[in-house]
């Protein structure tokens, strides 16, 4: 075998991962869509007042956190046709990727909700506007801004876990990669573009996440320096 | 098959790929706290070198897949002469990875100490080694350790990646099981729960416990 990086194999393999990389931005894309709304359930069923609920909604939240998304993805994808729900390899990487990290962005929406001084909602109270009404006008608008930055963390850290998709078979960026080292048993060029891929795209999305972050805590008068 | 018959036959073999699961996350803590440290003070230097070299460091691995870097180390690695055993390499992505997490905490835990301690480290003459080893760094432990915690037991997490470069741990044998047995639900349901019963009721009273004693050390008290 040929050592050394070989320019010509590298060209040669670069329109197909080009094409996969847009599968793994759509892929991110979508989960993360399933995530943020996933994430308001949880929410809801934390901020719920029956304590039950609020209890069984922790554990499930709990769960989910502390066990490898690896294996939730083996779970649904060899378990659900157990119960004969036959689902793509597509459908299920993006419910659990949907159902992971909805967790984690319930805790953001969480810290944003609680990062609302409660003298709002006694000034509200006090004006004798409706829960909805407070909700809507005067706490949404004020957590929005601090729940940026954290919803920015978990769409730069979706796509960075959307390869673990190719082990159960969806075609994005890694598993053309895989594919296209093990057909020419050359792993060096395939696994290197991705990684230069993947900082290409995710390091600009951190910087522009924590331009965001400045902005919100400028704006919300906490400047650190 | 009832489940008991199920673990009756295959519980022996995920409790050793747990003991593997183990293994590895032990040796990855080690070396992500290693390398946290030092890039988180290196992060801090005034010599520029210094500082971009952890700044490089910490933005490449932070930016790149922790899967993509699991390979590379597996399999590309071999192409420059340097063939590591699966388990090594799998430690050592995890420990560069989350060191560079790691790292970034470290320096913000470097900054949150109050400036009157450096100043006063100073004015008593302290070398400068002397007063990061004696001075800052025991006070940074209750300040970086609740994140700290939250990244160890995402680090449990991520050792189930080691299996796909054959690290035989409890995903891979968990893994194995099914393609044996084809009983999904049982064996990665049983990996499951092992993992959610190491990070719920070891891992994090352990890391919680490390808090405790960290705060009580610099007369935090703390419930």
């Amino acid at each position: 075998m040929e050592m050394g990086w070989r320019w010509g194999f590298a060209i040669e393999i670069l329109p197909k991962m080009a094409l996969a990389t847009f599968n793994t931005i759509l892929a991110a894309g979508v989960g993360y869509a399933i995530a943020l709304v996933v994430g308001l359930f949880f929410l809801l069923g934390q901020r719920t007042p029956s304590k039950i609920i609020n209890w069984i909604n922790r554990e499930i939240v709990e769960f989910i956190r502390s066990t490898p998304l690896l294996i939730q993805l083996f779970f649904v994808y060899f378990v659900l046709p157990q119960f004969g729900i036959t689902l793509s390899a597509w459908v299920c990487g993006m419910i659990t990727i949907g159902l992971h990290f909805g967790t984690y962005l319930s805790e953001v929406y969480r810290g944003a909700l609680e990062g609302v001084s409660k003298t709002q909602w006694e000034a509200c109270r006090a004006l004798n506007f409706s829960t909805l009404y407070t909700y809507r006008r005067i706490v949404l608008p004020q957590a929005f801004p601090i729940a940026i930055p954290g919803m920015g963390n978990y769409l730069v850290g979706i796509f960075k876990d959307t390869p673990l998709l190719s082990t159960i078979g969806v075609a994005e960026l890694f598993h053309a990669a895989t594919a296209v080292g093990g057909y020419n048993y050359r792993y060096l060029e395939p696994y290197t573009i991705v990684g230069v891929i993947f900082l290409t795209l995710s390091i600009p999305a951190a910087m522009w996440v924590r331009k965001l972050e400045k902005d919100v805590n400028k704006a919300q008068g906490k400047i650190k320096k | 098959m009832t489940y008991f018959e199920f673990l009756n036959e295959h519980g022996v073999t995920l409790l050793l790929g747990t003991v593997t699961t183990i293994k590895v996350l032990v040796c990855s803590m080690m070396l992500y706290v290693i390398i946290s440290m030092i890039f988180g003070l290196m992060r801090l230097s005034k010599n520029l070198l210094i500082q971009g070299v952890a700044t490089v460091y910490i933005e490449f691995f932070r930016g790149t897949s922790l899967l993509v870097q699991l390979f590379w180390a597996y399999y590309v690695l071999p192409f420059f002469g340097i063939s590591l055993e699966a388990f090594t390499a799998g430690v050592v992505a995890l420990g560069l990875n989350f060191g560079a997490y790691g790292a970034e905490i470290v320096r913000a835990g470097i900054l949150a100490v109050p400036r009157g301690q450096w100043e006063a480290a100073h004015a008593l003459n302290f070398t400068p080694a002397k007063r990061i080893k004696r001075i800052i760094i025991p006070q940074i432990f209750p300040i970086i350790l609740p994140p700290a915690a939250n990244l160890t037991v995402e680090l449990l997490k991520a050792t189930a990646l080691v299996a796909l470069v054959t690290v035989v741990d409890l995903t891979f044998e968990a893994k194995q099981i099914n393609s044996i047995t084809w009983l999904s639900a049982q064996c990665f349901g049983t990996a499951l729960l092992i993992y959610y019963i190491m990070a719920r009721f070891a891992l994090v009273p352990f890391l919680r416990w490390l808090e405790l004693l960290a705060a009580r050390k610099v007369g935090k008290e703390k419930i």
